[in-house]
């Protein structure tokens, strides 16, 4: 809401990463909202166009009047060319900043006309639901997908929208279902008071399992079973309205066979994961993990070490929480890392450019200053496969050793190929372990994760040291004890203030009208977090009084905190 | 220094966290030549804050020691000026990832109150997304709208001065989300609906009464959200503590064998380290009500769009 005789003009698109400036000849008055839109096309059609083409969403930023055009158009030149997307709009954000421009967001001119990204494309990673029940899997065509104890085939959900419902017909091909609401059975049906005359004598229902597979047989949607099994059910009329409601959602629930096609996101993971595998991803409920990514101040361009052996959730939920801006380094144990939950998110290609690994047993090597990334022992870690062949080599004999290079050699000749794609892949994982060795040696992480099946307590003690100070880390673990020996040593150790064990409780409702009340079971434990803030471990400089004054009174300080 | 951004050092004009001690901080603005009294001491701001690292130790005037911390939503949710209720962090992690919140996410929010959920939704949308929030209380709006240029978050946040349930968002078809934190929830899902975008999204309603999410989700089942869930989300503290307990004795096993200097002392006990509850911990704060907006259907879609270019003629 301020005026500019020629405004300079930012723009920021989405998919092509471009920062883009313009200047306006005539006077405008920029207002928020849909009017900008207007605006827009009518002075700057081919910005629009230009915004339309890529479908991306554009960023508009009225940054000050005419003066600014040319420096920022001379720094947008810089910055597109030397640097990728997640540097850039934090880059120039500092230096606006830094420039104390008057810069205001005015709209985001989000093509919602366009569906194309909304639409399943073959190879994308989506989930699946029906119910409560989810199921994460990747859209390939001529692939059996089975879910719920029902298989078919998901090749007619490409080019669909997300979101959209499909009904499994027979050979297992989906039918997108028509958006139509389903008339309800609300047209004042018979009901019951109570159900003192309902008998449990298994005779109610006059239709046999034979006969239900029959009509099944027959095609008969799930819709049109359950009316059946309605109205050949002896006791239906004699239900309460509410007892009615419950058996057709019961049955509903049996035999309908639909199923959505969802885009996967965190919280939808994170509930198929603690539903259907709670094993594979230490039982950490998605309300602990809302928690971890909370505490942990989680956010976009901050960089942030995640130590993690939950299948690559809690790595993807982080990713997700950074939308591609900033780094995230994975610190992995044995052979490499684990992230076939990454996957499953479905990220752009762009964020892997912010994902790092380095493996645990290259941490201390690296605190000490000893890590020498150009080294040969480096190659050996990543791969299981290579550490093998690794360590046994270095274990074995001289002339054993000779004889497996030999060996070897024979090997590396029949699959030149093979091995020289084998030399490239480790010169890769070497420039990329160099590049998160460069990520950690500077200590000044933003961020500390940690949900694993290890002992937590020598995985913080041993990964805090990367954080800088005033940088909050969260730990996770399914027990207690484990945690309260971390507190402990971390409050012997100094370096954390802000130490807080704590676990969280969810309770599921049930609403309707008159019949709300909680749901009838409730999840026992969601895992346990200890969360905290580094501070510096170092004395505080003095600045003109003597140690000798100082010092009692940090020993009183110390006891209060203690007491407290 | 801003909620969105770390920055190394203390400047002026900051935010900072002063850390007292276990669960014992205040808040305040790093200015050159000021002073902060503390319970230790006196704090100068320009010979002791600015320049310093954050986290690092300031020693006060009367020799005692605190630390100085980079604000975050989280501790700026414990230490905020008290206009209103406030939300806190256990509901707003909850909120966070269930409204699937993340960098690029245009949210709805209202009531905006002391802004305790505010700051924490920007961070995660920030950098490019963007929060619309409606107070209906003038000077509480004011005031949120001050806070977020101070704490360098303005340019994300538009904060408008109306009510919501009768005037709604400000914008139409924009939002991934909406949250809502009003006494009548109910009356302003219409507005939620039209603040969303066409391809729907996330709405949540926070509502410390029952009767109150009662009506909202009929008003929630009502405008076609799907998945309506209510949840109540608890936090429990663990206190870990070194413990004593005394062991019984029962006197000499076999009186007549056994040395009396064999026997456990009457005054032996054993250490322990283990964790107790607090003596009272929040057990309510509210209710959070989560439901999701369906896509508009094309046809029905196209309508509004005619509808809204005959208005521009």
């Amino acid at each position: 809401m301020f005026e500019f005789d020629h405004p300079t003009v930012l723009f920021y698109n989405s998919l092509s990463r471009r920062l883009d400036a313009t200047t306006w000849n005539e006077p405008i008055r920029v207002d928020y909202g849909e009017r900008l839109i207007h605006l827009l096309s009518t002075i700057c059609p081919e910005r629009i166009l230009n915004a339309k083409e890529t479908q991306a969403s554009t960023w508009v930023y009225v940054v000050g009047d005419i003066s600014y055009f040319s420096i920022l158009l001379f720094l947008l030149g810089i910055l597109n060319e030397c640097y990728s997307g997640s540097y850039k709009s934090s880059l120039l954000f500092s230096w606006l900043s830094s420039q104390k421009i008057r810069r205001e967001t005015v709209l985001m001119a989000d093509n919602e006309d366009d569906d194309s990204q909304q639409r399943v494309n073959e190879g994308d990673y989506v989930v699946l639901k029906r119910g409560d029940i989810y199921k994460a899997v990747q859209i390939q065509k001529k692939k059996k997908t089975v879910f719920e104890k029902q298989w078919f085939f998901l090749d007619n959900a490409v080019g669909e929208l997300y979101g959209t419902t499909f009904e499994v017909v027979s050979g297992g091909t989906l039918q997108p279902r028509k958006p139509k609401h389903v008339e309800h059975a609300a047209d004042a049906k018979e009901a019951g008071t109570d159900n003192r005359h309902i008998l449990d004598d298994g005779k109610s229902q006059k239709l046999t399992r034979d006969d239900i597979e029959t009509l099944k047989e027959q095609g008969l949607k799930g819709q049109e079973i359950v009316q059946q099994l309605i109205e050949n059910s002896t006791t239906f009329r004699d239900k309460t309205e509410f007892a009615q409601e419950k058996y057709i959602k019961k049955k509903k629930k049996k035999y309908e066979n639909s199923v959505m096609v969802l885009r996967p996101s965190c919280r939808i993971l994170a509930m198929m994961y603690h539903g259907r595998e709670p094993g594979k991803i230490c039982h950490l409920r998605y309300d602990t993990l809302a928690q971890m990514l909370t505490l942990g101040n989680i956010h976009a361009g901050s960089k942030v070490l995640v130590f993690e052996t939950c299948a690559g959730l809690v790595l993807g939920a982080v990713m997700e929480r950074m939308g591609g801006y900033g780094s995230v380094v994975q610190m992995y144990p044995g052979g490499g890392p684990v992230r076939a939950g990454v996957e499953s998110f479905g990220f752009p290609p762009h964020f892997n450019e912010t994902l790092h690994e380095f493996p645990i047993q290259h941490v201390n090597a690296l605190l000490a200053g000893t890590l020498d990334t150009d080294a040969k022992d480096i190659d050996e870690s990543p791969d299981a496969e290579d550490q093998n062949m690794e360590t046994n080599s270095s274990e074995n004999s001289a002339a054993e050793k000779e004889a497996q290079e030999r060996e070897k050699r024979r090997e590396i000749r029949c699959v030149v190929l093979q091995g020289q794609e084998k030399k490239v892949r480790m010169e890769e994982k070497r420039k990329k372990l160099a590049a998160a060795a460069v990520l950690l040696q500077g200590r000044n992480a933003d961020g500390l994760v940690i949900a694993s099946r290890f002992h937590p307590c020598p995985v913080l003690l041993g990964l805090i040291k990367f954080l800088a100070p005033s940088r909050p880390f969260v730990v996770y673990s399914q027990y207690k004890e484990p945690l309260i020996e971390c507190y402990t040593k971390l409050r012997e150790q100094g370096g954390a203030v802000s130490l807080r064990l704590t676990d969280s409780w969810i309770r599921h409702y049930q609403v309707l009208p008159n019949r709300t009340h909680p749901v009838l079971l409730m999840s026992g434990g969601g895992g346990y977090l200890l969360s905290g803030t580094t501070v510096t471990t170092d004395t505080p400089k003095v600045n003109t009084e003597p140690t000798s004054v100082e010092e009692p009174a940090a020993k009183r300080v110390k006891l209060e905190e203690e007491t407290e | 220094m801003s909620f969105v951004e770390y920055s190394e050092f203390i400047q002026e004009g900051d935010v900072a966290i002063i850390f007292l001690g276990h669960d014992s901080m205040m808040p305040i603005k790093v200015q050159q030549g000021a002073q902060t009294q503390t319970r230790y001491g006196v704090i100068r701001h320009s010979k002791d804050l600015i320049g310093q690292r954050f986290g690092t130790k300031v020693t006060c005037s009367k020799g005692g020691w605190v630390y100085v911390l980079h604000p975050t939503p989280e501790l700026w949710t414990l230490n905020l000026p008290h206009r209103t209720q406030i939300l806190y962090t256990t509901d707003i992690a909850n909120i966070t990832m269930m409204l699937e919140l993340k960098p690029g996410s245009v949210v709805c929010e209202s009531g905006t109150g002391s802004g305790s959920l505010s700051h924490a939704i920007l961070r995660t949308i920030a950098p490019t997304g963007h929060l619309h929030t409606v107070e209906f209380h003038q000077q509480r709006a004011e005031k949120a709208a001050e806070e977020f240029r101070e704490h360098r978050v303005g340019h994300l946040v538009t904060v408008r001065n109306q009510d919501v349930c009768k005037e709604g968002f400000g914008v139409t078809g924009v939002a991934d989300a909406v949250f809502l934190d009003i006494p009548s929830p109910w009356e302003a899902i219409q507005h939620a609906k039209s603040a969303m975008k066409k391809q729907g999204g996330r709405v949540c309603s926070f509502s410390p009464c029952i009767e109150q999410v009662q009506k909202t989700c009929e008003a929630l089942a009502g405008q076609g959200f799907e998945e309506i869930s209510t949840v109540e989300v608890l936090l429990r503290v663990h206190e870990v503590r070194s413990i004593t307990l005394p062991l019984p004795d029962f006197g000499p096993d076999k009186p007549l064998e056994t040395p009396t200097d064999t026997r456990i002392p009457s005054n032996a006990s054993v250490l322990c380290k283990t964790t107790t509850p607090p003596r009272e911990m929040a057990g309510h704060t509210g209710y959070l009500t989560f439901a999701t907006k369906p896509r508009i259907h094309c046809l029905f879609y196209l309508q509004f769009v005619y509808f809204g270019l005959i208005m521009w003629i």
